[in-house]
């Protein structure tokens, strides 16, 4: 087992608020229900939308008729597509294959072809339902297979148009349906070949997943001629501005976005989602209105990609691996949203940290008819991990190795190569595994029909690493840090003011992290990819740094000291170890009165090359974690008992924080591993599109017990050696109860694990025996 | 049809639409939005409020069934002493996260403090159930939970 660096907490006077599990910022508001939220805001005048969607699948829109809308009681404005002949309609940061409503066509069940403004909810509701649409339907593809079969109906005609973000090089031409495809090629696989003992092959299908942020998509929107403003609960506030800008010919400061606390985000907001709409139906109604989807309405706005992959891992007799070869299909619904990133970070996760002959990784992005999938928390790790490592377990029994000797012998070490030209490995994660099989009890023996599992993964982490802080330290010493970390949950504010406490001696009370509002607070790339702590909170040490600079320039000066390294901050003071000044004295002398402030900017860019996907990634994300499962052979009803897992952090800001967040992910990773499905019929639809039929993890799913370990090597590109956390449990936890099943001879290739598929699998078993 | 309740201690006079659901009279006319909206089908629990101190989902509720009864929301809930030491406890267990189902765990937990009865944790998780939360993985809420429920009761003994 690697040692692991005892990290000194810096507890001198004043300090300590790094590595301390402060209490949250925003909990208070949030529990005393005041903090806001987009659906609590009233704007003045804002009229009420209802989005008229798609019936149908796919077809050709014959006839719009909204004169009866229009003629409704309340009704400002009904949006349709020829509203927008002014403008280019479409969008999508990877493939702008979107239009704000539908045109001429519509590809999925749930695809908005006109929205109503009113003044009530009420009215617009009435209103949308005297809209009259006729179709000359299209053959549907719902479905992986449907959509690659030879006679499938093309879903995308004409050029492929890259998007503004996709950050994945040269965006190639369609294939059919197939809108984006990544390769990854090591080795010599012919050569590699002639080495195999051991042959592992299956195909595996994930299900489509609904991400359920509790609060749906919500958006306030109003368009003044020369301004767009949006109140959006939107993950990327940056991002939708300048996609938003472009889409309604407006320089991108025209286009402000107010963002306040988000109801959980998941990766279900990342990107554009309703605000275009919003914004054209305000457009037209010459007042600001209000869009909230429906859970109905949300599910189709975005969803994980399901997937069917063929895998095959082979290697030596000893278990000493030799070749993967890996095909990978991933359904992107409709519209391709997300899809090519979600399909090369699979591709990237699929061979797994292992030390390889050769491998060969294929993974394509499938347009079918069904709706858009998106970002969800650990996308495409999450996908492949649980196929991968369950391949490693099948080879750990063929050669006779325990599942953690297996991984101890092939693992990649720190600074091996991951992916090519990428960042070699920066973590240990064999001593990462042992904490966690260590946790799960690995060597005590197991009750009858428990099985143990562990799995390991990685993530490319950190997308684009461009994010920009201001901090701003009032008269009083006040310290507010405009940062554009979208706050979802994750504890992003906390944080921040840990961070600016921790450099500026400041207590906590005294920082504010005020909600995102593009007007004032700098860049920020995006919230997610576990991204925010490692890259804006860089951001925020860095311009605290530059206030703390300007406090010794003053200081210094009032001392008569040259050297400013002779000086150091204590408890809201700079001293030089004789004399001293608090930090309001410093800001009256520097100003000449009892006014002002010391502003600060800080900026992260890539350090070397263009920052882009195929150098990157910022970190590798640790997903690692364990399960032990029961399963009862008569009923197919598998109970998790206990989980485990590691958050290799390389320094908690916030230890109970981190928790919290492997603790979520877990969850999640049960309801993706156990039963979250959705389900589409043969005619694209929807038809578990309601909470009561759509099942997300509630307490009495937790296991017995969740073990988080927190890892801390101050290995992160981070703020004090950090680095993210918050997707690797979700990407690890369905692997390690897969692996747990398999480990009682139960391997499973289709998830979810219902009780129905697990009891048909041991039947099947049984009779091969 | 005209209501007249008690809304957080406040008489409150009101013509409302028969259709109108309690959820929406509360967040749209008494501005009272620390109740949310989410699942609209009595799954989530983010719309619990209690009307006669008996909890109720505001979704699947019409204004006209609190007419001459109590209504209490997050927002009278707010000042009491209860909800005081129990923000403390969430606090302590940082038992909250993006915060969308933090007003209905609390509220369905004064209830059951209220019912006085002394729970096991599985009782509690078995009440809580109807409370769903995305972000915490639940840990920290039942830890929460437990540790409020058995400490009012400790005090009313
Ligand atoms: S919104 Fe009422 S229970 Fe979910
Ligand atoms: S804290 Fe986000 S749903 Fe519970």
């Amino acid at each position: 087992m690697s040692a692991l660096t005892i990290v000194e907490r810096d507890t001198s006077a004043g300090r300590g608020a790094v590595g301390t599990s402060h209490d949250r910022i925003d909990g208070p508001i949030k529990l005393s229900g005041q903090a806001l939220y987009v659906g609590d805001l009233e704007i003045p005048g804002m009229l009420y939308a209802k989005v008229f969607r798609s019936p149908i699948a796919h077809g050709r829109i014959t006839l719009l008729d909204v004169s009866a809308a229009e003629a409704m009681e309340g009704v400002v404005a009904v949006l349709v597509g020829s509203d927008l002949t002014d403008i280019d309609p479409f969008y999508g940061h990877a493939i702008r294959d979107r239009p704000i409503v539908a045109l001429d066509r519509v590809r999925f069940i749930g695809e908005p072809i006109a929205a109503v403004a009113a003044k009530t909810m009420a009215q617009a509701e009435a209103a949308a339902k005297q809209i009259v649409v006729e179709f000359d339907e299209l053959q549907v593809a719902a479905n992986l297979d449907a959509a690659l079969a030879v006679d499938a109906p093309i879903i995308h005609d004409g050029q492929t148009a890259a998007g503004f973000a996709h950050g994945l090089g040269k965006m190639p031409d369609r294939e059919g349906n197939i809108c984006y495809s990544y390769a990854l090629n090591t080795g010599d696989m012919s050569a590699a070949s002639t080495l195999n003992e051991i042959v592992i092959d299956h195909e595996y299908i994930f299900p489509a997943v609904y991400q359920y942020s509790m609060e749906t998509h919500a958006v306030i929107a109003e368009h003044t001629g020369t301004e767009i403003r949006l109140w959006a609960n939107c993950q990327h506030p940056f991002l939708v501005q300048s996609e938003i800008a472009t889409l309604f010919n407006l320089p991108i400061s025209s286009v402000r976005i107010n963002v306040q606390f988000l109801g959980g985000g998941f990766g279900s907001k990342s990107y554009t989602k309703m605000e275009p709409l919003a914004a054209a139906l305000a457009r037209k109604a010459k007042k600001p209105v209000r869009v909230v989807n429906e859970v109905s309405e949300a599910m189709v706005t975005s969803r994980r990609h399901n997937m069917k992959c063929r895998m095959v891992t082979t290697a030596k007799s000893t278990g000493e691996l030799v070749s993967r070869d890996v095909k990978i299909w991933l359904d992107t619904g409709a519209y391709a949203d997300n899809g090519p990133r979600v399909t090369a970070t699979a591709g990237d996760a699929a061979a797994g940290p292992y030390r390889w002959q050769a491998t060969q990784v294929r993974a394509h992005c499938v347009y079918t008819n069904t709706g858009p999938s998106g970002s969800y928390r650990a996308f495409g790790a999450t996908h492949l991990q649980w196929v991968g490592e369950s391949q490693i377990d099948e080879v750990a029994r063929c050669a006779g190795l325990d599942p953690l000797e297996m991984r101890r012998r092939n693992l990649l070490r720190r600074g091996e190569v991951v992916r090519v030209k990428g960042k070699p490995l920066d973590a240990d994660l064999i001593g990462d595994i042992e904490k966690v099989a260590a946790a799960l009890g690995w060597g005590e023996e197991r009750k009858p029909n428990r099985g143990r599992g562990i799995s390991v993964g990685l993530l490319a982490a950190g997308a684009h690493p461009v994010s920009m802080a201001t901090v701003r330290m009032d008269a009083a010493a006040g310290v507010s840090v405009m940062v554009g970390s979208t706050e979802m949950g994750q504890g992003t504010r906390t944080v921040m003011a840990q961070i600016a406490a921790q450099v500026l001696t400041v207590p906590m009370s005294k920082i504010s992290v005020p909600g995102t509002d593009t007007s004032f607070t700098p860049y920020d790339r995006s919230t997610g990819a576990s991204r925010s702590t490692t890259v804006a909170g860089k951001a925020v040490e860095r311009a605290a740094l530059v206030v703390r600079a300007s406090l010794f320039e003053t200081a210094g000066q009032v001392f008569g000291i040259s050297d400013i390294s002779k000086l150091f901050l204590e408890n809201e003071t700079v001293t030089d170890g004789k004399q001293s000044m608090t930090f309001s004295q410093i800001i009256t002398k520097r100003f000449g009165f009892a006014g002002g402030e010391l502003v600060g900017h800080g900026e992260v860019k890539p350090e070397s090359g263009s920052g882009s996907y195929e150098e990157g990634p910022v970190f590798w994300e640790v997903c690692i974690a364990g399960a032990e499962v029961e399963v009862d052979r008569n009923t197919g009803v598998v109970t998790i008992v206990r989980t485990s897992s590691v958050a290799d952090v390389g320094r908690a800001i916030n230890p109970a924080q981190v928790e919290r967040q492997d603790e979520g992910a877990t969850l999640q990773g049960i309801g993706n591993a156990m039963f979250e499905e959705m389900l589409y019929s043969s005619d694209g639809d929807l038809m578990n599109d309601s909470l009561l039929e759509y099942r997300i993890p509630t307490m009495l799913d937790m296991p017995e017990s969740m073990k988080c370990i927190i890892v801390e090597n101050e290995d992160g590109p981070g703020p004090f050696g950090s680095k993210g956390c918050g997707e690797g449990a979700l990407a690890a936890i369905p692997a390690a109860i897969v692996n747990a099943l398999g480990d009682i001879g139960i391997d499973m290739y289709e998830l979810p694990l219902t009780p129905e598929r697990v009891w048909k699998r041991i039947q099947q078993i049984q009779q091969t025996k | 049809m005209k209501i007249a309740s008690v809304v957080n201690g406040k008489r409150q006079e009101m013509e409302v639409a028969d259709n109108t659901l309690l959820l929406d009279w509360l967040r749209n006319e008494l501005g009272l939005t620390g109740t949310k909206q989410s699942c609209e089908v009595q799954v989530c629990g983010v719309c619990t409020v209690l009307i006669d101190g008996v909890p109720v989902s505001g979704c699947t509720t019409l204004a006209v069934e609190a007419r001459d009864s109590d209504v209490t929301t997050i927002e009278g809930l707010r000042g009491t002493d209860f909800y005081k030491r129990a923000e403390g406890v969430f606090m302590r267990h940082s038992a909250v996260q993006c915060g969308f189902c933090s007003p209905g765990f609390i509220l369905t937990v004064y209830t059951l403090v209220n019912a006085g009865r002394k729970l096991s944790q599985n009782e509690i998780k078995e009440a809580l159930n109807g409370n769903l939360c995305r972000c915490t993985g639940y840990k920290s809420i039942i830890e929460a939970a437990v540790e409020v429920i058995g400490a009012e009761l400790a005090r009313k003994i």
